[in-house]
């Protein structure tokens, strides 16, 4: 059920039209990196150990191999923060002489087939020396732990502090100070697809076309070209359809490097598919953290004082372009979440270790610090004796723009309205009640709350206030309307599974009289768009939509002062609309198509007064703004077996202005599935020699359609002056809320035992642990 | 992940299996029936068969059919044959109601019965319906036939009594009396994976107290397996909440539970106490 605060009317934004996208990709017909053919294949040899040094190489008689020696002229990956105590530790395309985890790259073979490929690689024997792995974060910030990159200490890579000045004074007024001590155990974003790259030479321009399957084309062909040290211009790099991404795919893969490098050395063409195991061991994780957080507050319950230490494990490796500092200081910034806290005093570290390395994924660190603040607010609401919601109340903000106790500048939002929604929608006392009565009867139901911000659309500024050399800001869009009169918005952002084709054509739509179904999206393809960052962030439809909505501004502009010319009436007594300029309160009109021909074919009729064409350009740069939402989860836990049953899921949710309400629900759905899997399911585990047991999908376990259940969503329409299209972001909001409320419901479920679980994923094997150890387990599991 | 190279054979009759596998097996033949467990493993290349016989076009071992007083099941005999009860009786329903979980549809509609058998997972559902119904398997060989009780036959994980040359040509179920009642309940992470631990249970009841109990445990052990422990428990009791609880217990104390880094053996016994007294209530319903 979706309940919707805002009716749509007559424009084209806040209403779910189907996706543009959509007859493609469920026709068959969409077009996937791997469904290329090529002339060689190529299969890496990976690493099957965590730490060592490559000794030898053997390769049978005329295996066509390539190793490190052969790329000795290519710069290693060596992304930069100029902040934060960074150090810059790069990353060889292929191991050179050292491997760092198990997975990593250290030969490429190359074959006609996949399968000869294969059949190479697998006859490659690799001798390499055993060290000792480091796996665990806290391991290796031990004093004697051995370094995992010699220049770093302690093998911490970036660290953050900020301390709000007279913290301590502040600290010692505190009624009560509640402490969570919590992990959050490693994932995989496991898209659909997993990665895939198609490098392709061609003789007659020397130039390379790399289709990959990547989040962020232009990054791409930056990084490729900087560390071949070609011009930009001798690689194209195409994203074609993708099969999600979810910020696995917008960290530079060193394998699409190795292809390109390849295709130019054969001057042929050359392709990788990643399988699901690689993409398990080798691909990108995330979200393995330590997090101790302590809150203080007074009498009131109002939260005066966070003190907090965030150790995220950032693997083997700095991804490109955010580096690894994207986990451990997004969390130092955000992590005060959405409640009102003056002093703040927290330390964040990312730290390396022999393991794959991390890279941002859907909600970046705030699914974890938002499961550990708010489990810091429910122990709260227990000592207080209080609901969490009313705990809740007193502390979320409610005056805008609010100023964070760590800089950041909250736009208007409805952080309070959301969770007062969700409260109703919920019934929050009907739910004590059935609780009660179910407890007597030995059944265990809980029901969590997660309020939470979700900063979006963060332009320039925001990235370099992180130290990064590369700053991901802005968003240009190139809108063309042809001589047929078909529209062509050419992007820099690149979605794989959003719907920006859609949303931005009915922003476009809007301003320039067209329907969305003659507005061409291009996207993903540097050839064809305009330079920009990609799709990541939940940032697209801010940046992307609020240039469109630019440059749209501008063609209208146009097409109205050529009506003007040919309707002889005043600009401003004309309206565009359904493909035609009309004037108002008469039958005069001129459809769009002839004067789009008239703008390139017909020129002369406008003596001069109107530039020929009708192409215009629009770039966004905005300052970020913030969605918010209320998650709330009702699980029953099976005390016997630990398991946790998602009974119900609902969100209360404001994203500023909705474009395409059953998109905007789409992105919710997706987001909580994730976010459920996290809290439930989702763990890639080591073991101590560095192996990873979790390399199948039998092992690792997303969850299916069986483990979600029914997600009810409400919205709240807050217009911000933040984002000129009145739409904030909300790619990620549904995975950094839902982890939040379901260990909350978990722990609201089993309060009569006394005891917290403060992991994720929450298993049953770790609940009935907990269990185990509380003392109150019924003997025959039935009665409490 | 593509298997490593390998020869397919494709026989067309039982005989024509067996001289290949006499042939084959010693050059690291085996034998593909449905193939959802060994071509994920090959496809991994945790398993490299050099050769593989394929039984899926040999005429006859697709036979599902009562003989005398037992259930023959073919060794081509997909699991998806047991989503409607294949005999009438208790078998025909007790067989329906464990398919269902059984992994996912797709998966049914090519998995077979004897394949689930002969990989011998101990996870797998057919193992311990074999081995709480007492199954007798028919095994063939160039050397000829034997048949071999399901307890003789399940010797570990992923690992049977038959020999290098011999294959698993049909399970044989004993029909189960009008008045049998039985129940099964699975534990697993998600729908459809694994199960961490089954227990299904059968038994009559006669003059309102248990008789012939039958109480296995799958997925705890190295393999699926009766616990007389338990079935001594509910042996000429009359049904009840407490007796379910100490069968329950004692399935909990007899088995030697597997263990993993994430499982412990308290665990992996807090869940036969949970599933054996679970089926049991469920053989009420």
């Amino acid at each position: 059920m979706t309940v919707h605060t805002k009716g749509s009317g007559t424009t084209w934004v806040g209403r779910s039209i189907r996706r543009l996208e959509d007859p493609a990709l469920v026709t068959g017909r969409g077009r996937f990196t791997a469904d290329m053919p090529a002339t060689h294949w190529v299969r890496f040899v990976r690493s099957g150990v965590a730490a060592g040094t490559i000794k030898n190489i053997t390769a049978p008689e005329g295996a066509s191999i390539v190793t490190a020696k052969d790329l000795a002229k290519l710069k290693p990956i060596r992304p930069m923060l100029s902040k934060f105590n960074y150090v810059a530790v790069g990353q060889p395309i292929l191991a050179d002489g050292v491997v760092r985890f198990t997975g990593e790259s250290i030969a490429a073979v190359y074959a006609p087939s996949k399968d000869q490929a294969e059949d190479i690689a697998d006859q490659i024997e690799v001798e390499i020396s055993e060290g000792a792995p480091l796996i665990d974060a806290m391991d290796a910030l031990a004093g004697d732990a051995p370094l995992v990159h010699a220049d770093t200490k302690h093998n911490v890579i970036v660290e953050g502090r900020i301390a709000t000045p007279g913290f301590e004074d502040v600290w010692k007024t505190a009624h009560k100070v509640l402490h969570v001590e919590a992990r959050s155990h490693r994932q995989n974003a496991t898209p659909m697809e997993a990665r895939a790259g198609h490098a392709a030479y061609d003789g007659s321009t020397g130039r390379v076309t790399l289709t990959c399957t990547t989040q962020m084309p232009h990054l791409t062909r930056t990084a490729v070209c900087d560390i071949l040290g070609i011009p930009e211009s001798d690689l194209r790099v195409v994203a074609p359809d993708v099969g999600g991404g979810f910020g696995q795919k917008m960290s530079l893969a060193p394998e699409y490097v190795l292809l390109v490098w390849l295709a130019r050395k054969l001057r042929s063409s050359v392709a990788w598919t990643e399988d699901r195991r690689e993409n398990l061991i080798a691909s990108f994780h995330s979200r393995d953290q330590h997090v101790q957080l302590e809150g203080a507050f007074d009498k009131s319950g109002k939260l005066l004082a966070l003190r907090g230490d965030i150790v995220a494990n950032i693997g083997a490796y700095s991804c490109f372009p955010t580096t690894c500092g994207v986990e451990p200081l997004m969390a130092l910034a955000e992590l005060p979440g959405p409640y009102d806290v003056r002093a703040y005093d927290c330390r964040s570290r990312g730290v390396m270790t022999n393991t794959c390395p991390m890279a941002p994924y859907r909600g970046v660190s705030r699914p974890v610090i938002t499961f550990v603040l708010e489990r810091l607010m429910d122990k709260a609401a227990a000592a207080f004796g209080i609901e969490p919601t009313e705990l809740r109340r007193r502390n979320l903000i409610d005056k805008f723009p609010y100023t964070s106790a760590t800089g950041l500048v909250f736009d208007d939002g409805s952080y309070k309205e959301t969770m007062e929604m969700a409260i109703k929608a919920i019934d929050l006392d009907a739910f004590r009640k059935r609780q009660k009565t179910a407890r007597d009867a030995g059944r265990y139901l809980g029901i969590g709350f997660a309020t939470f911000s979700e900063r979006t659309g963060y332009g320039s500024p925001a990235f370099a206030a992180r130290g990064m050399e590369i700053t991901p800001g802005f968003e240009t869009v190139y809108l063309t309307i042809d001589p047929s009169g078909f529209v062509e918005a050419r992007i820099g952002s690149s979605p794989h599974g959003q719907g920006l084709r859609t949303s931005l054509a009915q922003i476009i739509a809007d301003e320039i009289g067209i329907d969305p179904e003659f507005i061409k999206v291009v996207h993903g393809d540097t050839d064809r768009s305009p330079y920009g960052w990609g799709t990541f962030a939940s940032r697209s439809l801010v940046l992307s939509g609020g240039a469109s909505l630019l440059a749209a501004q501008k063609i209208r502009a146009k097409l109205l002062k050529m009506a003007s010319h040919f309707l002889e009436a005043a600009p401003e007594d004309i309206t565009l609309q359904s493909g035609s300029a009309h004037v108002i309160g008469t039958d005069r009109s001129v459809t769009i198509a002839s004067m789009a021909r008239a703008a390139y074919h017909q020129t002369h009729i406008f003596k001069g007064e109107i530039e020929p064409g009708l192409t215009e350009t629009g770039t966004y740069d905005p300052s970020g703004t913030f969605s918010n939402a209320c998650h709330v989860a009702i699980v029953e836990v099976d005390i016997e077996t630990g398991r946790v049953e998602m009974e119900k899921f609902l969100v209360a949710e404001d994203a500023g202005l909705i474009i395409n309400p059953m998109i905007a629900d789409g992105q919710v759905h997706g987001g909580v599935a994730q976010g459920i899997g996290n809290a439930l399911l989702e763990e890639i585990i080591y073991d101590e020699t560095g192996n990873i047991l979790t390399s199948t999908l039998a092992d690792f376990l997303p969850p299916t359609t069986r483990e979600i259940p029914e997600i009810e969503l409400h919205h709240v329409e807050t217009l911000t002056g933040n984002s000129i299209t009145k739409a904030k972001g909300l790619g990620e909001g549904g995975a950094i809320g839902a982890p939040a409320a379901v260990i909350s419901a978990i722990n609201d479920a089993l309060s009569p035992f006394g005891i917290s679980i403060d992991e994720m994923p929450a298993t049953p094997q770790r609940i009935r642990a907990a269990l185990r150890s509380s003392g109150k387990l019924p003997s025959n599991g039935k009665t409490a | 992940m593509k298997p490593a190279p390998f020869t397919r054979h494709v026989p067309r009759t039982v005989d024509e299996v067996v001289s290949a596998l006499a042939e084959f097996a010693p050059l690291d033949g085996r034998i593909l029936a449905g193939g959802q467990s060994l071509v994920p493993i090959m496809a991994f290349r945790m398993a490299r068969p050099a050769h593989l016989i394929d039984i899926n076009e040999v005429e006859g071992l697709d036979r599902l059919a009562v003989d005398g007083d037992y259930l023959s099941i073919g060794a081509r005999v997909r699991h998806g044959a047991f989503h409607k009860p294949v005999i009438d009786g208790p078998l025909g329903k007790l067989l329906a109601f464990v398919v269902s979980h059984i992994a996912h549809y797709p998966i049914r509609m090519r998995g077979t019965f004897c394949g689930s058998l002969a990989h011998a997972d101990p996870a797998s559902e057919w193992c311990l319906v074999a081995a709480t119904l007492d199954a007798q398997l028919v095994v063939k060989s160039v050397r000829g036939e034997r048949i071999v009780p399901v307890t003789d036959f399940l010797e570990g994980i992923m690992s049977t009594s038959l020999a290098e040359d011999e294959f698993l040509a049909e399970a044989r179920l004993p029909l189960l009396p009008d008045d049998t009642k039985f129940g099964f309940y699975e534990f697993s992470r998600r729908a459809g994976d694994f199960a961490m631990s089954a227990a299904l249970v059968t038994y009559r009841l006669v003059d309102g107290v248990i008789a012939d109990a039958h109480v296995g445990i799958g997925g705890a052990e190295d393999r699926a397996r009766r616990i007389t422990e338990a079935e001594d428990v509910l042996n000429g009791q009359a049904p009840s909440p407490e007796l379910f609880v100490a069968a329950g217990e004692a399935a909990a104390n007899a088995i030697e539970p597997l263990e993993d880094i994430q499982t412990t053996a308290e665990y992996r016994c807090d869940l036969v106490r949970a599933v054996t007294r679970r089926a049991l209530e469920r053989s009420l319903q």
